[in-house]
């Protein structure tokens, strides 16, 4: 065939490869993670014969990261799941005996079991999901069916980041956020353990790579992007607060921050009234309208701070009409942060960085914050409808994630993060960090997690809000929680994303009460996705010896019936009494929805969906399909005529035709009547085959005067207004000083005129944590635990060729790691005789596990780490019983408890971050020493799961592809001239 | 011609990507299939064109991690095609791809043996010796749109730490780079002239820190009140 080679004619005897006629290129987006990427799909006789990036995909610009790389052995996991399964009558759970069922049995048994109890006490359905990208339609759902016990994975994994960001800035890092990638000068990564982001984050580090801008990684351990930082900063886990915040002593000791900034987009001018021991005390001075009140400098008096043009005082302390004493909340700030206690001396002895480096980087970042300013020249109008002809940018980012949010003290430092991005003046601005539609949002969203439940009735919010108040949490008349995972109670009364990780202990405890029914959707939550794992299997199993009997003579299970949907067969799915089988993503219509998490890029509004590219070969249905069908079932209103005809056809329906608000529904692209409207705008029957069309995403590019300075941009909150995201166009003021923090502390200390916590326990923890502003304090389980004892941190990291696409243990991904390893300090290990590979034990207060030991030199002293997720059960996911992750793979969660250590409170108390509930994986303590000799191998292991009944065989050989191949012959001419003669076809 | 790849390992961050496009490419392409063994029991392996060897350089805390992607140099003088007993190993003469003719291969493993980058595996299913063919199949494809006729390591790089073309060109870009960029050779001294280049680490870029001309803040009182209009 005669080519072309980068433009250059070139004539070669080539064969056809590939026979393009039998092949198709199908577009849809990736599921191998949570970033959401668009990928062109080549599909022949229904078998895939290549993945690629969409090259015109907003989220991933083409490229594809390992995980979506390996979609075709998630496609061919011997694990996926075949077809609706019961647990055999008679036999015990977690046995693996499983009887095929029809869908149709399976459904009318569920429906009947729901509906019994959606008319006696609807809170008995526990519907928990996890990696769920649907969120918009399974909380619905909830709300319908009327359980307030439903909520997502954010509780264990990153509630922290989106809670300290709504709460302070009104937006938050990755969905909520991304740095200015093609600006930025100063790049902070904080905490990334690997995660989130994928795609989105190498190619960005590439941009500033290139760009020469400086990226500095502060993170215990040194692998991945870790490994491209110009400078690396081993700090010790859990300390990130501290850090912060000695750089915020250290520039407010230079008088360096962003005054203009800070006096108009902030709430840094508002006074506060300075009245301890009075109910008024740390709350924001309002006149009788409720505007925030500020001192003018020039009319020298009270004044509305959210006024344009008056001239408040960034400082100073001054009287409120009626006499009491206030201050602004930047005088607090200083009068805080000035304090000796964060010097860069007395920051270094926590959190392990050197002073001159914590003083230099606080210098280095104003620098090019003040004296490298970015101009862009644009027209834009303020939200007071002054014009502006430039935006000036403050060319310092960051990111943070897990080693963020995964600290009990998570939330308060993310909030010290942020305010260290507020000094510099680089929330919003180019070079900054930047907010992605439907973000920024007002402080807080307007948005009440639902209390009262009744039978047969929806629940009249959804299930999971933002409370500012004590009155917001969803507690009864005794304080006691109301949620079976007692979010929004004294324990956790910010858990905006519930507390998934506390839900089976909770439920089999009976602790606040016992349930019916738990429906569990994509979590592995009797394994790598729990703390204490051993001790919540067990429980999965526990029987209430004082109960009725069921019909066969046994006592019935204290956690009565679970429901699994999933695509495959994990250590979950082991424990169901009925299984589900979802499709994988590759076989589904789904929605990435703007109502839900949002895909968008910070200069465009963005969703997506997915579209099948192959057909299921079993008896399995898309799990929204079924959500639909069940909501049909139950006759929810929503999804019910008035004449109790069902309203949906099935999910592409309901997707096309539910409106949230008129114009507002799941898809934002090709509305109105002939797809000709974006965002707001009638259903349009042809929406799919609209997305279909442009490669199954919707992107909505911002004009250049929309890009920045959003939270006071007249423009942009109009239009984000018009298009739903938020309620008024008021501007959005970011806050310094959380004045719904200091709500909860005065009832802590028995100042607050509502709900008030009744023991000392919990008024300690309200004083204490619900700081108005970010501050450092130990993880609460470390408090209790003796570092004497338990010397080290362990810690988790997430491979980047895994993170998310454990659920499959692909064939291809797990000949990359088969294996995790506990990585410790070399230098540290040879100090205590601990040899590389030699196996050892690390003992938390919780229990003990036998590793095997890997040195490195990239980890703090203090600190051992491995990798999340690698540890599966005997039997799991498809997987041989000799599997090296079920021998030599651990997990770490056996050591961590869901709870506090017992002497911290009087009750059993969730070992989480005490504001937001958010799972505190990294405040593990432990201790480590050398096994006996001839104790190799992992421990714990657990029994092999059976086989689900008509399960495909794992292979011993795999040799996947699509079509026979072409192959390329060398002539015997060049064979004899040894190739020292050219081609005569050349 | 002289077809080949550069790695920036400034910008590599170890992920992966390449090593399993090139596998989800290949094992459908022209030396297809890249047999798995027990790809669900103990001990995983297959056949893989491109690895990931990740490396530590210096001692605690002045450590630097290095991801450091191998597959074939295809060199100029290539040892494998030298002792290839059969013919089956050859560098092509139009655009210097070295590839092994699958059917005149008889899985010797000599040019395992010769390759001192490791870059060759032999399929132990099919008896035979595989290896980058830098996608022979999809860079030539006319079928592919343009900017598609790429090695699949290279389109999917998410940190674009993969260059693909002609070194004989002084103005292509992978000529450009390891000029401007220092892009070195692995291991040059034993002579097979490795096409492949890699780019190291850039040096970090120096930031000054802000200068501060006023005595430092000792208590809020230092501070004076400006007029700013909200």
């Amino acid at each position: 065939m005669a080519s072309t080679f980068k433009g250059l004619p070139i004539a070669l005897n080539l064969p056809q490869f590939e026979n393009h006629e039998k092949q198709e290129g199908k577009y849809t987006t990736c599921y191998m993670c949570a970033c959401r990427c668009g990928i062109k799909v080549t599909v022949e006789d229904n078998e895939v014969r290549f993945i690629q990036g969409n090259k015109n995909h907003p989220v991933n610009k083409g490229v594809l990261c390992a995980k979506g790389n390996a979609g075709i052995m998630k496609q061919k996991s011997p694990a996926k799941l075949q077809q609706p399964m019961m647990r055999k009558k008679g036999s015990e759970r977690g046995t693996g005996e499983f009887e095929p069922v029809s869908w149709d049995v399976a459904l009318d048994y569920l429906s009947e079991r729901l509906e019994k109890i959606r008319n006696t006490d609807p809170k008995k359905l526990a519907f928990f999901t996890g990696r769920d990208q649907m969120q918009a339609l399974s909380g619905l759902w909830a709300q319908q069916y009327g359980t307030i016990n439903w909520a997502a994975h954010g509780g264990f994994c990153s509630v922290n980041m989106a809670a300290a960001g709504l709460y302070s800035i009104g937006h938050a890092f990755w969905e909520f956020g991304d740095p200015d990638w093609d600006n930025t000068k100063y790049f902070m990564l904080w905490g990334v353990a690997e995660d989130h982001a994928s795609n989105p984050i190498k190619i960005g580090l590439e941009k500033i790579k290139r760009r020469g801008a400086k990226f500095v990684s502060i993170n215990p351990v040194r692998t991945g992007y870790q490994a491209i930082a110009d400078e690396w900063v081993p700090i010790k886990p859990g300390t990130d607060a501290i850090l912060a915040l000695s750089m915020i002593h250290v520039l407010m000791k230079n008088d360096l921050f962003d005054w203009e900034y800070l006096v108009r987009y902030t709430n840094s001018p508002y006074l506060v009234y300075n009245t301890p021991g009075e109910s008024t005390d740390g709350l924001i001075c309002r006149d009788a309208e409720g505007n925030p009140q500020s001192w003018d400098l020039e009319k020298e008096a009270l004044v509305d701070g959210s006024l344009p043009e008056i001239k408040p005082a960034l400082f100073g302390e001054y009287t409120s009409a009626d006499g009491k004493a206030l201050k602004t909340v930047f005088t607090l700030l200083a009068e805080r942060y000035l304090d000796d206690q964060y010097s860069p001396a007395e920051a270094s002895k926590v959190c392990g960085v050197a002073a001159d480096d914590i003083e230099r980087m606080a210098l280095e970042m104003a620098h090019v914050a003040f004296e490298e300013t970015i101009e862009i020249n644009c027209e834009w109008t303020d939200w007071a409808g002054r014009k502006h002809d430039k935006f000036i940018g403050r060319p310092v980012s960051m990111h943070a994630m897990r080693g963020i949010s995964a600290h009990s003290n998570g939330f308060q430092a993310c909030r010290a993060i942020h305010l260290l991005q507020i000094m510099l003046g680089s929330v919003d601005v180019p070079g900054g960090h930047l907010a992605k539609p439907p973000f920024p949002k007002h402080i807080v969203p307007p948005i009440k997690p639902a209390k009262p439940t009744s039978p047969g009735q929806p629940l009249n919010s959804p299930p999971l809000g933002f409370p500012t108040c004590p009155e917001d949490l969803v507690i009864d008349d005794d304080g006691k929680p109301l949620r079976i995972d007692k979010a929004y109670s004294w324990d956790a009364p910010i858990a905006n994303h519930g507390l998934m990780h506390m839900v089976i202990t909770n439920a089999v405890k009976g602790d606040p009460y016992p349930i019916d029914t738990l429906i569990i959707f994509m979590a592995n939550m009797s394994w790598n996705s729990t703390m204490n794992t051993s001790s919540v299997r067990d429980m999965l199993t526990e029987k209430d010896e004082s109960g009725e009997k069921d019909e066969n003579g046994d006592y019935k299970y204290k956690l009565p019936f679970l429901v699994v949907a999933d695509a495959f067969h994990s250590e979950m799915t082991a424990f169901a009494d009925l299984i589900l089988p979802d499709t994988t993503y590759l076989e589904r219509y789904d929605t990435i929805s703007i109502l839900d998490r949002p895909i968008s890029e910070p200069h465009a509004v963005c969703d997506a969906i997915r579209a099948p590219v192959i057909e299921p070969d079993r008896d399995v249905r898309p799990w929204q399909e079924v959500l639909v069908d069940l909501a049909t079932r139950l006759k929810f209103p929503a999804f019910t005529k008035e004449d109790g005809s069902p309203k949906y056809e099935g999910y592409n329906d309901f997707v096309i035709n539910y409106e949230k608000a008129p114009g507002l529904g799941f898809l934002a692209g090709w509305r109105g009547e002939d797809g000709s409207k974006s965002l707001r705008g009638e259903p349009n029957q042809n929406q799919w085959q609209d997305y279909i069309d442009n490669e199954c995403f919707f992107e909505h590019k911002l004009p250049k005067e929309h890009h920045y300075y959003r939270f006071a941009n007249k423009g942009y909150l109009e239009f984000a207004k018009e298009s739903g995201f938020i309620g008024s166009s008021k501007p959005i003021i970011m806050e310094l000083y959380s004045e719904s923090l200091q709500k909860f502390r005065l009832a802590g200390q028995g100042l607050y005129d509502g709900p008030q916590p009744k023991n000392d326990y919990d008024k300690h923890r309200m004083v204490t944590y619900f700081d108005p502003l970010p501050d450092y304090y130990e993880p609460l389980e470390q408090q209790a635990t003796s570092s004497t004892e338990y010397p080290f941190f362990a810690i988790t990291q997430r491979p980047m060729m895994m993170y998310h696409s454990w659920d499959s243990q692909n064939a291809w991904l797990r000949q990359i790691l088969a294996q995790n390893y506990m990585y410790m300090n070399r230098q540290k290990a040879e100090e205590m005789g601990i040899v590389d590979l030699s196996w050892i034990w690390v003992e938390s207060e919780n229990g003990k596990i036998r590793v095997q030991v890997k040195l490195m030199e990239g980890v703090e002293s203090n600190t051992i780490w491995t990798w999340n997720a690698i540890g599966k059960q005997r039997g799991a996911w498809g997987l041989d019983p000799t599997a090296n992750e079920s021998n030599d793979g651990f997990l770490l969660n056996h050591l961590i408890s869901e709870h506090l250590p017992s002497k911290s409170a009087d009750r059993a108390v969730t070992n989480s971050d005490p504001i937001t509930g958010q799972a505190a994986w990294y405040d593990l303590q432990v201790k480590i020493y050398p096994a006996a000799a001839g104790e190799t191998g992992t421990w714990p292991t657990f029994d092999t799961i059976k086989p689900m009944p008509g399960a495909e065989k794992p292979v011993s050989k795999l040799q996947y592809q699509t079509h026979k191949a072409v192959g390329l012959h060398r002539s015997m001419r060049d064979i004899l001239t040894r190739g020292k003669t050219k081609r005569d076809d050349s | 011609m002289k077809l080949g790849l550069v790695v920036d390992l400034d910008t590599c961050v170890g992920c992966n990507a390449c090593a399993v496009a090139c596998k989800q490419w290949n094992t459908s392409g022209t030396t297809g299939p890249l047999t798995d063994l027990e790809p669900y029991g103990k001990d995983p392996t297959g056949v893989w064109f491109n690895r990931i060897r990740n490396y530590e350089l210096g001692d605690y805390p002045d450590n630097k991690t290095v991801h450091f992607p191998m597959s074939c140099m295809h060199c100029e003088d290539a040892a494998c095609v030298t002792v290839c007993p059969t013919g089956a190993s050859y560098k092509r003469e139009e655009d210097g791809i070295v590839l092994v003719d699958q059917d005149k291969c008889m899985g010797c493993n000599l040019c395992a043996w010769a390759c001192p980058y490791g870059a060759r595996e032999l399929d132990p299913e099919e008896g035979v010796m595989k290896k980058c063919t830098l996608c022979v199949d999809r860079i030539y494809d006319e079928a592919l749109p343009e900017d598609e006729r790429q090695p699949a390591c290279v389109m999917t790089c998410p940190a674009h730490a993969r260059f693909f073309g002609d070194f004989d060109d002084p103005n292509s870009e992978v000529s450009r780079l390891s000029r401007e960029r220092g892009g070195e050779h692995l291991m040059p001294e034993l002579g097979y002239k490795p096409v492949n280049t890699y780019l190291p680490p850039r040096n970090k870029p120096n930031i000054p820190t802000y200068k501060n001309e006023t005595n430092p803040i000792e208590k809020v009182k230092d501070w004076v009140n400006r007029l700013v209009a909200r």
